[in-house]
C-alpha cells in the first residue's frame, strides 16, 4: 500500500482526481461548454479538411503578417475569458450585501479576481498590442518582414503556452488566490501551498520568454530594417512608440523573469527571499514587482498612443502637429516610467523624501502625456474630419484619458494616496486608463486597419453600436466605482457589510452588461462584415486615404509586402508619394529572398508548456524529460540550415499584375 | 426593475450619502480631503479646456462644414509648442511644491502638530498609544497604558492625539479607519507608525485594505470616539472581561478565523506586542530582532546553524490546516492543505507544532456558498465562522 502512493506519486506528483473540479457547478458548465465548442471546432476544421492549411498557411507561418493576426485573434479569445471574470466579479460584489453572500465563496472569487487581472494584462493586452505591432510596423518602415523571423513565430507560441496554462488552471487544479502581482508572504509556500500560484509562475515565467524575444525582434526590425530614405526623425509616430514600447519591455521583463524565478525558488528548493522565515524580506519583492509593473503600463498605452496619432492624422487629413515633440514626448514617457514604480505603495512607509520623490516623478509623466493630447487636438484644428468607424474612438479616448489621467495625478499625491490607495477608486482609475486608453485604441486600431488585413472594411454600423456600448458601459460601470471609493470601499472584497452600498454595485453591474454588448458588437460586426464582404470590398488598397507605407501596398499585402522596397523622401511617406504622382512599377521584378516556415517555434513552446505543467505538479520525470527534449530540440534546429527561399520573379509578377488588374478593373 | 433601479441609484449618487473620505472626522484625513479637492481643483484648470477643445474643434472641422478652414501642411507653430508643454509644466510644478509640502507635513511617522485647524495640542496631553495586530484575519488592539486589549473593536477619547504601531502576524494587510486618516500597510516582523486624531464623536469603520486570503473581506472593526468618560467606560468594560492576554492566549487568537465577534482582555502580559513583532510568540523562536542583532554583528557563522529551526516562522499555517487547497475542496471533502507539502518548504517539524493543530481537517466546511444564483442555500455560510469544525 504504501508503495502504491509512492508509485502514484511517482509517476503523476501531486496530480490527483480530486484537482478536477467536478463538484464545481460552475467550473462543470464552463468546462462542458468549452469542450462542446472545442470540439466543434476540431470538428469543424476536420470537416471541410482545413488542418493541413491551418498548419502551413498560420501554424508553423514566419509571415509577421499571420503572426501578428494570431496574436490577436489569442487576445481576443483572453479578452472573452477575463471579461466573463468580470462579469462574474460585478454580480458576485452585487449580490454578497449585508446579510446575502453571493454565489462566490472567497476560495473561489479569489481566484478570479487573480485570472482576471492576470489575464487581461498578460494574456489579453500584452498580444492585442504584439499583434498590432507585428502587423504594422514593418508595413509602416517598409519592410519584408521582420528581423528574426522564426523567433518572430516561436515568441508568439511562447505567449499563447503561457495563456494554455493559465487556462489548464480553470479543470486542474486551482488558479492563485493572491491577486495580479502574487505578493509574497501571501504566495510563498506557507500561505498559498496549493497549485495556483505555481500556475501563475509558470504560465508567466514562459509568456515571458516570448514577450521578451519579441521586442528584441521588434526594435532589431526598426532600427535595421527601415526603407531607404526614411531617418528616425521620417519614422511613422506608430512606429516611435512601437519602438519605446519594446526599449522598456527589453529592460523591464528579465527584472519580472527574475522576481519570479526568486518567487520560485522560495516555493520550490526552500530559499527564503520573500518569506518571513530566515529574515526573508517581502518588501523587496513589491519592489521588484513594481519595477517591472509600473513601465508594463507604459509598454500598454504607447503603442495605443501610436495608433490613435495615425488614426487622427488619417481621418483630419492632415499631418501630425507637432511630430518632433510627439516623439520627444514618447522618449520622455518611456524615460521617467522607469523612475516611479514607487508609487504602488506609498503606503509601506518609505518616508517623506522617498514617497514625494516618486510622487513628483509620476507627476512629470503627466506633461508629455499632456503635450501629445494637445497635439492631437490641434492635428484636429484645421483639418477635415470624417467621423468613420476608428476615429469615433478617439473622440471617445480624449475625454475619457483625460479623466483617468487626473484621477491617477490624484493617486500620485501620497497624502491623498494614504485614503485612495487600494480602494475601488484606485480600481477605477487605472481601469479608466486601461479601458479608456488601451482597449479602446487597440479596438480602434482593429477598425482602422482591418481592411488591410482582409481587404473589406468592418460594418460601420455594428462598429458603432460597438463604441456606444463600450463607452457608456465603461462610465456606467465606473463612475459608482468611483463613489464607492470615496465612501472608503477597498478592492478585492468578496463580500459587503454595508447595504448602503448595494445601488452602486448594482449599477456598475448593469454597465457590466453594457460593455459585455459592446464586446457581443464587436463579434456580430465581424461575422456580419464577413458575410457582407463583397459590399465591403476594397481593392485600392488604401480605403481611408491614409499617409504612411502599409497603405502603399495592397490589402492583403502580399508574402513580400513590397515588390520593391520603398524609397521614403518625407515623414508619411505614402501621402508624400500620392502627391508626387507615384506610379506602379509594372515590370523588372525580381525573385524575393523569403524565411521558411517552420513548425520549430510550436514544438519549443509545446514543450515549455508541458515543462511548466509538470513542474507544476511535481512530475519530476516529465519535467527533466521536457526540458532535456527542449534543449535537444533546440540545439536540432541550429542544424537546419533550409531557413530561406526566393520566390521566383515570375510569382512577383504574377501576383503584381493581379493587382493591377484589380486597381484598373477599379477605375 | 431597471427603471427603479435607476432611479435609486440616481437618488442615492446625488444625496452623496457616506463618501466619508470626502467627508471625514478626523483632522489628518480631513487635510488629505483638503488635498484631493485642491489637486483635482489644478488639473481641471487644464483638463476642462481640453475636454471642451476637443469637442469645440471636433464640430468646427467636420468634413461637411463647408466654413471651416481646411489647412492640410500646418503642422508646426513654435508659439503653440511652447504653450502646450508650458501650461502642463506650471500645473505640475505647483502641484509637485503642494506634494513635497504635503507629503512632509503628513507623514503618517510624525508626530501630530494640532488637533484641527488653529487647535494647538494642549501642553499637557500625552498621545494615546495603540499597538495594532493585523491577524488572520481579525484585528487586536493593544493599549499598553491601561493594559487592556480588544478585538475587532478599538476606542480613543476624542480630540486625543493617537500613535498607532502597527504589525501583522502572518501576511500583509492595511490599517484603515477612513473617517480618521490615511491608511499604512501591516507587515509581518515590521513596524508601521500612524499618528492621527479623531475630532468627532461616533462609531466609525475600519478595514483591511489589503487582500491577505479568504477572510479579508470580514476584516472589519469599529472605531469608537468617545468622550473622556466614556472611553474610561470602555476601558472599564475590558478590565471586567477578565481574561488575560498572555502568549498561550494569543497564540490561540492568531489561529485564523473569520468575522470574529468584538472581544476583550483585561490584562495583557507585558511586552506581549514586542514578542508579536518579533514573530517569536511560539516558544522555542527566535525573535526578528535577536537575529538582526546577530547579523549586525557580522553573523553567527557556522554556529548558528542551531537556530535555523528556531527562525521557522511561517509553517504553524501550514501545519493548522485552516485553508481549503483549490476549488474542488468544498464538496470534495479533500483535507484541506492537500497531503502533498510544498517543495519549497521545510520538513514540518513536529517538535514545534501545537497540540491539535497538526491534524489535518477531515471534514469539508459545510455550505460554503457554491451554488449557482437562484439556487437553495440555506446553510449557514461556513466563512462566518460560527463554528468552528475543530480547534482552529
Amino acid at each position: 500500500m504504501f508503495s502504491n502512493i509512492d508509485l502514484q506519486q511517482l509517476v503523476f506528483g501531486r496530480l490527483t482526481l480530486e484537482a478536477i473540479p467536478y463538484h464545481e457547478p460552475i467550473l462543470l458548465v464552463t468546462f462542458a461548454a468549452v469542450a462542446l465548442g472545442g470540439l466543434a471546432l476540431v470538428g469543424a476544421v476536420t470537416w471541410y479538411g482545413q488542418w493541413g492549411y491551418l498548419w502551413r498557411e498560420w501554424f508553423t507561418s514566419v509571415d509577421h503578417k499571420k503572426i501578428g493576426i494570431m496574436y490577436i485573434i489569442l487576445a481576443i479569445v483572453m479578452l472573452l475569458r477575463g471579461f466573463a471574470d468580470a462579469i462574474m466579479m460585478v454580480t458576485q460584489k452585487a449580490l454578497s450585501v449585508g446579510e446575502a453572500q453571493g454565489y462566490l465563496p472567497p476560495h473561489h472569487y479569489d481566484q478570479i479576481f487573480t485570472a482576471h487581472g492576470t489575464i487581461m494584462i498578460f494574456f489579453m493586452a500584452m498580444p492585442f498590442v504584439t499583434g498590432v505591432m507585428n502587423y504594422i510596423m514593418p508595413l509602416q518602415i517598409g519592410a519584408r518582414d521582420v528581423a528574426f523571423p522564426f523567433l518572430n513565430n516561436f515568441s508568439f507560441w511562447m505567449t499563447a503556452g503561457g495563456a494554455i496554462l493559465t487556462m489548464l488552471s480553470l479543470f486542474v487544479g486551482e488558479f492563485a488566490r493572491t491577486g495580479w502581482l502574487a505578493y509574497p508572504p501571501l504566495s510563498g509556500a506557507a500561505y498559498s501551498p496549493g497549485v495556483g500560484v505555481d500556475y501563475y509562475i509558470w504560465s508567466l515565467q514562459i509568456a515571458g520568454v516570448g514577450t521578451t524575444l519579441s521586442a528584441i525582434n521588434l526594435i532589431a526590425t526598426i532600427v535595421k530594417m527601415r526603407a531607404p530614405g526614411m531617418t528616425m526623425m521620417k519614422l511613422p509616430v506608430f512606429c516611435w512608440t512601437t519602438l519605446a514600447s519594446n526599449a522598456i519591455i527589453v529592460t523591464i521583463f528579465p527584472v519580472l523573469t527574475a522576481t519570479l524565478a526568486l518567487l520560485a525558488c522560495d516555493r520550490y528548493v526552500g530559499t527564503h527571499f520573500f518569506t518571513n522565515d530566515y529574515g526573508g524580506n517581502s518588501m523587496l519583492y513589491m519592489n521588484l514587482i513594481w519595477i517591472w509593473g509600473h513601465p508594463e503600463v507604459y509598454v500598454l498605452v504607447l503603442p495605443a498612443f501610436g495608433i490613435y496619432s495615425e488614426i487622427v492624422s488619417t481621418f483630419c487629413g492632415k499631418r501630425l502637429f507637432g511630430y518632433t515633440s510627439m516623439v520627444y514626448a514618447t522618449a520622455v514617457i518611456a524615460l521617467v516610467s522607469w523612475l516611479t514604480w514607487l508609487h504602488h505603495f506609498f503606503t509601506m512607509g518609505a518616508g517623506a523624501n522617498v514617497n514625494a520623490f516618486f510622487g513628483i516623478t509620476t507627476m512629470i509623466i503627466s506633461i508629455p502625456t499632456g503635450a501629445k493630447v494637445f497635439n492631437w487636438l490641434f492635428t484636429m484644428y484645421r483639418g477635415k474630419i470624417r467621423f468613420e468607424g476608428p476615429f469615433i474612438w478617439v473622440m471617445g479616448f480624449i475625454p475619457t484619458f483625460v479623466l483617468g489621467g487626473l484621477t491617477g495625478v490624484l493617486l500620485a499625491v501620497p497624502p491623498a494616496d494614504f485614503v485612495l490607495h487600494n480602494s475601488l477608486f484606485l480600481v477605477a482609475h487605472f481601469h479608466n486608463v486601461i479601458i479608456g486608453g488601451v482597449v479602446f485604441g487597440l479596438l480602434a486600431g482593429v477598425q482602422y486597419w482591418f481592411p488591410k488585413a482582409f481587404g473589406f472594411r468592418l460594418d460601420p454600423f455594428w462598429g458603432k453600436v460597438s463604441f456606444w456600448c463600450w463607452l457608456v458601459g465603461f462610465w456606467v460601470v465606473f463612475t459608482p466605482i468611483y463613489a464607492l471609493g470615496l465612501m472608503g470601499e477597498t478592492r478585492r472584497t468578496q463580500h459587503f457589510d454595508d447595504p448602503s452600498v448595494q445601488p452602486y454595485l448594482m449599477v456598475a453591474a448593469f454597465g457590466a452588461f453594457i460593455i459585455m454588448a459592446g464586446i457581443l458588437a464587436f463579434v456580430v460586426q465581424l461575422l456580419v462584415s464577413i458575410l457582407r464582404r463583397e459590399q465591403l470590398r476594397d481593392l485600392t488598397g488604401d480605403p481611408w486615404g491614409g499617409r504612411t507605407l502599409e497603405w502603399s501596398t495592397s490589402s492583403p499585402p502580399p508574402p513580400y509586402n513590397f515588390a520593391f522596397t520603398p524609397v521614403v523622401h518625407d515623414l508619411d511617406a505614402w501621402w508624400d508619394m500620392k502627391k508626387r504622382g507615384h506610379e506602379r512599377p509594372a515590370g523588372g521584378f525580381r525573385p524575393i529572398h523569403m524565411p521558411c516556415n517552420t513548425a520549430m517555434g510550436m514544438t519549443l513552446a509545446a514543450l515549455s508548456t508541458v515543462l511548466g505543467f509538470a513542474l507544476v505538479w511535481y512530475v519530476w520525470w516529465l519535467a527533466a524529460l521536457s526540458l532535456i527534449a527542449l534543449i535537444a530540440v533546440s540545439i536540432r534546429h541550429t542544424f537546419n540550415y533550409h531557413t530561406s527561399f526566393y520566390i521566383p520573379a515570375a510569382e512577383v509578377n504574377r501576383l503584381e499584375a493581379q493587382r493591377a488588374a484589380q486597381l484598373v478593373g477599379r477605375v | 426593475m431597471l427603471r427603479s433601479l435607476a432611479v435609486l441609484a440616481a437618488s442615492s449618487l446625488l444625496a452623496g450619502c457616506n463618501m466619508v473620505v470626502m467627508n471625514p472626522s478626523g483632522d489628518i484625513a480631513t487635510q488629505q480631503r483638503n488635498l484631493i479637492i485642491v489637486s483635482t481643483a489644478l488639473m481641471l484648470l487644464v483638463i476642462v479646456p481640453v475636454i471642451a477643445l476637443t469637442f469645440i474643434f471636433a464640430r468646427r472641422y467636420r468634413a461637411s462644414n463647408p466654413d471651416a478652414t481646411y489647412d492640410p501642411d500646418w503642422h508646426h507653430s513654435t508659439q503653440l509648442e511652447v504653450v502646450i508643454w508650458t501650461v502642463p509644466l506650471l500645473i505640475i510644478m505647483a502641484l509637485g511644491a503642494i506634494t513635497w509640502i504635503s507629503t512632509h507635513t503628513l507623514d503618517p511617522f510624525k508626530p501630530l502638530s494640532r488637533l484641527g485647524p488653529n487647535r494647538p495640542i494642549p501642553a499637557d496631553t500625552k498621545p494615546l498609544e495603540v499597538q495594532v495586530v493585523a491577524l488572520d484575519w481579525k484585528w487586536l488592539f493593544i493599549y499598553p497604558e491601561y493594559g487592556v486589549a480588544s478585538v475587532n473593536e478599538m476606542a480613543a477619547p476624542v480630540d486625543r492625539p493617537i500613535t498607532f504601531r502597527i504589525t501583522s502576524s502572518s501576511v500583509w494587510n492595511t490599517f484603515y479607519v477612513p473617517a480618521l486618516a490615511g491608511m499604512i500597510y501591516a507587515m509581518p516582523g515590521m513596524e508601521t507608525k500612524l499618528h492621527a486624531v479623531m475630532n468627532k464623536e461616533g462609531t466609525f469603520r475600519g478595514l483591511s485594505a489589503h487582500y491577505s486570503g479568504p477572510g479579508f473581506s470580514r476584516m472589519n472593526f469599529g472605531f469608537r470616539s468617545l468622550p473622556a468618560a466614556g472611553f474610561d467606560e470602555w476601558v472599564a468594560k475590558a478590565k471586567a472581561s477578565g481574561t488575560n492576554l498572555n502568549r498561550e492566549a494569543y497564540l490561540a487568537l492568531e489561529k485564523p478565523s473569520e468575522a470574529d465577534p468584538v472581544r476583550f482582555f483585561s490584562s495583557v502580559q507585558a511586552g506581549i506586542y514586542d514578542v508579536i513583532l518579533g514573530m517569536c510568540p511560539e516558544p522555542g523562536l527566535m525573535c526578528v530582532t535577536e537575529m538582526h542583532q546577530i547579523d549586525r554583528a557580522g553573523g553567527g557563522g557556522r554556529a548558528s546553524e542551531e537556530n535555523r529551526k528556531r527562525l521557522d516562522y511561517d509553517n504553524r499555517r501550514l501545519e493548522s490546516g485552516t485553508e481549503p487547497s483549490g476549488a474542488t475542496f468544498p464538496a470534495s471533502g479533500r483535507p484541506p492543505q492537500g497531503s502533498v507539502q510544498p517543495e519549497g518548504m521545510d520538513p514540518r517539524d513536529q517538535t514545534l507544532s501545537r497540540d491539535g493543530v497538526n491534524k489535518p481537517k477531515t471534514e469539508p466546511d459545510q455550505g460554503q456558498g457554491n451554488a449557482l444564483p437562484g439556487a437553495d442555500r440555506t446553510p449557514a455560510p461556513a466563512q462566518l465562522n460560527t463554528a468552528p469544525p475543530q480547534g482552529r
